[in-house]
């Protein structure tokens, strides 16, 4: 049993430390905000999961793994709001490569959803 | 056991790094502070594997820190990030109708 619960740690903390270098690798060689955004999403919520499940197979004590909880939910809680403000300021500082959008929503919004054409701009 | 800490040492060494040469090299401040969010979990992810590899929870209430201070810090330098790219009717505050003033 121990030995099992060791291995599944183990499993979870390398596919953790995988993905934070996927992650990485995309920051480098995405080419805008919003696309960067979309690489460094993987180690915030699921590498995060994923350490946190390892820590939790390895400890194995009550406590700690209530602590893990609240880590967990605190990030899943708050990343998406963050994400949103970054995205938001990236559209509105045109910093969006719009040749690589497909749909843009944010302009059909500003355009009071007349302009059908807006979606394919 | 050793092979898993060589690998996870390894594996969260390049993608610090990698995201080093992001937060460098930018362009944006908005590309520096997406970086430094990566930058930051990859920090949780070290310290949480340090912690799981020695059995130890002592640095657990760190990672709790570090959760609340990411989304702190981002948030807090994004609200005051938006540059107008033509004109005062972009201001970090406001929702679609100051957007709709655009032409």
């Amino acid at each position: 049993m121990t030995g099992v619960a060791d291995v599944l740690s183990a499993v979870c903390l390398i596919t953790g430390a995988l993905l934070s270098l996927i992650a990485a690798i995309g920051l480098v060689r995405f080419p805008d905000v919003l696309s960067r955004m979309h690489a460094a999403t993987k180690p915030q919520v699921l590498g995060l999961l994923l350490i946190l499940a390892g820590i939790g197979f390895r400890l194995r004590t009550g406590a700690d793994i209530t602590t893990l909880l609240l880590i967990a939910v605190f990030q899943l809680a708050t990343a998406p709001v963050a994400a949103h403000m970054v995205g938001r300021a990236a559209y509105r500082s045109e910093l969006v490569r719009r040749d690589l959008l497909l749909l843009d929503e944010a302009a059909e919004a500003a355009d009071g959803g007349r302009d059908p054409a807006a979606r394919l701009g | 056991m050793t092979v898993v800490v060589v690998t996870v040492a390894a594996l969260l060494l390049a993608a610090a790094l990698l995201t080093l040469v992001r937060i460098v090299r930018g362009p944006s401040l908005l590309d520096r502070v997406v970086a430094t969010d990566v930058l930051l979990a990859v920090i949780v992810a070290a310290l949480g594997a340090e912690a799981a590899l020695n059995r130890h929870a002592t640095t657990l209430p760190i990672l709790v820190v570090l959760a609340i201070l990411g989304f702190v810090g981002s948030v807090s330098v994004v609200r005051f990030a938006v540059r107008p790219p033509d004109g005062p009717d972009t201001d970090a505050r406001g929702g679609r109708e100051t957007v709709g003033e655009r032409p």
